[in-house]
């Protein structure tokens, strides 16, 4: 067995194996994420040579501004939001055992949404920002019990939950319409630029924020590894090996919404990120739980890094917000995925 | 012969109660607003006009417009479900679903936003191109490799487009914020401040349809019926499927360019119609243009009334009373062939 590691504490929470393949993939991801960070970095309405760059993360201080208190943060949000969207997805496809599953789609972003709204909309100002991202898991949690139950009917099929999810998706944008227009016009613009999913004007307090909150429970998911291996045998096979199903799925499910409404709460609806990043993870890496959670974490910050460099630069001055581009691959992408998986998948 | 006697008796009974309550809802939304104008104003403004009055003037200029608009865009839409459910065979097609709405939509904000396209009449013309762009797209979903997406897999198609154009949308409003506060009510649908200018280059493109589609419901009753019968009986298939498909682009883009995305109409009332007409499309069709109206200036009026003296956008309020149908029809199922 030289081919691949085992990594494994003592009480055996923590058990996996890694592929040499998968470790270097892994490892290349990871450089590319520290690549797209620095190129994030200099690229903008005032580009920053590359090799400044370094030196200034380094301690030189000719750009300290632009680069500590406007780029640094941006980019690190971009890094953990599509962090915390790409495991999302991950658990979620994983969970409802359809590859069209998607925090987004699903409509768990749009709970998110009206949580994030009423805060805004009620709360600001009066409450610390920092709860902020309880309104949004809150929102998000809500709504995921409110589709799963509409869409139970002798059990739930993951074709019903999806459409279920696009109508109270509908619903959830209603509602935020609803506040938007009965509230000031500076409030609404600001919760307009939200939804549609931008980094805009990310700040460090927002970082401080959300980067726990991702990185605990990214870690928290990679406990469950074995589990969720065990899972994707099928259920019956994952009872009979004594694995407590229905209490993994609630908890695996909460992982998955907190992460999501993590995510949506301070960059809004970066559309689609969640269900690309864990196709090309499953492309790339092998099928272990846990090498898919980093492998999903690294992808979908690759993601989201790249669209925002292109969603800042490609139209300045103006500062496009990155969920267009998402959208503009994720939405083709998903297409693609109807399509070549039209036979085959439980209706 | 009896049965169909009763039958027929029946569905007049309904088309005529369907005709007072859509009478009803218009004198509803000619009375009600920001001021309350009473039934006998609104009928002295509309029968002996007096330009001293302040009520008259209200109910001759802006209340009527926009209940006319209302009348228009409701019956358009409607129709236009109703054509696209059938021609689809599927219960969930509508044209916000299926991205129609959000294409019109895309291109008339990106001319705008690009080449300053500014009257009306263009707007329209682009609406038409943009719902046309869209619709082949879906048909094209619909139909290609051997028979195409299935019914549930053609919505998602359709979610995922309808996405793709809004967030495009959404990308350019936030480009120019400005631009984006008028259009913020437009974008989620709103019959209100429509002048009689909007109305009337859209009209007869929509008159014509409405009339073309109610015409449709006798071919389309043998379609129905099956393909293969409707080509042995000598029907032109292709020609109708273009015809109604031509329909549905005029329908669904014209109502955008003047109201923005009202969503879930198409949807809702045609299973209304079904519900009440059966499955005769020369009933469910007129049937269904007068329910969508119906509705649609019901929901102005409640839009109007319920944070007076705000307004709600109408797309709220048919999404307030869409959605929980929508997730009806998803649970009940939609089969896969047929």
């Amino acid at each position: 067995m030289t081919d691949h590691f085992t990594i494994r504490n003592k009480s055996n929470a923590v058990s996996m194996q890694i592929h040499k393949r998968s470790l270097f993939i892994l490892t290349g991801l990871a450089l590319a994420v520290v690549a797209a960070f620095l190129v994030s970095l200099s690229a903008g309405s005032s580009y920053i040579p590359l090799g400044t760059v370094v030196q200034e993360v380094f301690g030189e201080s000719e750009h300290a501004f632009v680069l500590n208190e406007l780029r640094m943060p941006r980019v690190w949000l971009a890094v953990f939001v599509g962090a915390g969207l790409g495991v999302s997805g991950l658990i979620l496809q994983g969970m409802i055992r359809n590859p069209l599953g998607s925090p987004d789609i699903v409509g768990v972003t749009g709970g998110a949404s009206v949580g994030t709204v009423l805060f805004i909309v009620y709360l600001m100002g009066e409450v610390s920002i920092q709860w902020l991202p309880v309104a949004s898991v809150t929102g998000a949690g809500l709504i995921t019990v409110l589709i799963y139950l509409l869409s139970w009917k002798n059990g739930v099929t993951p074709m019903r939950l999806i459409l279920v999810g696009i109508g109270v998706s509908a619903l959830a944008n209603a509602v935020v319409t609803m506040f938007m227009v009965s509230s000031e016009s500076a409030v609404a613009s600001k919760v307009y630029l939200w939804m549609t999913g931008s980094l805009y004007g990310a700040n460090w307090q927002e970082v401080k924020i959300v980067a726990p909150v991702v990185v605990a429970l990214v870690i928290v998911s990679l406990f469950f590894t074995g589990v969720v291996n065990v899972k994707q045998l099928g259920d019956d096979v994952a009872r009979g090996m004594g694995v407590r199903v229905q209490f993994f799925r609630v908890i695996l499910l909460a992982l998955s919404v907190g992460l999501a409404g993590a995510a949506v709460a301070f960059a809004g609806g970066i559309a689609f990120v969640g269900l690309i990043a864990p196709h090309i993870a499953r492309q790339v890496l092998e099928r272990s739980f846990g090498i898919l959670v980093l492998g999903s974490s690294l992808i979908g910050a690759l993601i989201v890094l790249l669209a925002d460099i292109i969603a800042r630069t490609a139209f300045l001055p103006s500062d496009v917000p990155v969920g267009v581009f998402t959208a503009g691959i994720g939405a083709p992408f998903f297409i693609f995925l109807l399509y070549r998986n039209r036979e085959g998948m439980s209706e | 012969m009896m049965s169909f006697t009763t039958k027929a008796y029946i569905r007049w009974t309904v088309l005529a109660i369907s005709l007072a309550v859509f009478l009803l809802a218009a004198l509803a939304s000619l009375a009600f607003g920001k001021a309350s104008i009473s039934l006998a104003e609104v009928w002295g403004a509309l029968v002996h006009f007096d330009p001293e009055s302040t009520e008259h003037i209200i109910v001759r200029t802006s209340r009527l417009t926009r209940t006319l608009v209302a009348i228009t865009i409701g019956a358009s839409l409607a129709v236009a479900g109703t054509l696209m459910q059938a021609l689809t065979r599927n219960p969930m097609a509508a044209p916000d679903l299926f991205g129609v709405n959000a294409g019109a939509l895309f291109f008339i904000v990106f001319s705008a936003t690009f080449f300053s396209v500014e009257s009306l009449t263009n707007y329209m013309w682009i609406g038409f191109a943009g719902a046309f762009v869209a619709s082949v797209f879906v048909y094209f979903l619909g139909s290609i490799g051997e028979d195409g997406l299935s019914p549930i897999r053609l919505v998602l198609a359709g979610a995922a487009i309808s996405a793709l154009f809004i967030s495009f949308t959404q990308g350019m409003l936030v480009l120019d914020e400005q631009r984006m506060q008028s259009v913020l009510f437009w974008l989620s649908g709103s019959v209100a401040g429509r002048n009689m200018d909007m109305l009337l280059p859209v009209l007869p493109f929509v008159v014509i349809s409405l009339i073309i589609a109610f015409l449709m419901g006798k071919p389309l009753n043998i379609l129905m019926s099956g393909e293969d019968v409707a080509k042995n009986l000598g029907q032109n298939t292709l020609l109708l499927k273009l015809l109604a498909g031509a329909v549905i682009v005029l329908l669904a883009g014209g109502s955008v360019a003047i109201a923005g995305s009202i969503g879930f109409l198409g949807l809702v009332v045609p299973h209304i119609a079904r519900g009440i007409a059966g499955p005769n499309y020369q009933w469910v069709l007129p049937l269904s243009g007068l329910l969508g109206a119906t509705l649609l200036l019901l929901s102005d009026v409640a839009a109007r009334l319920i944070i007076a003296p705000q307004e709600m956008p109408i797309g709220v309020m048919t999404a307030l009373f869409g959605t929980p149908f929508f997730i009806y029809v998803a649970r009940k199922g939609v089969k896969k062939s047929d």
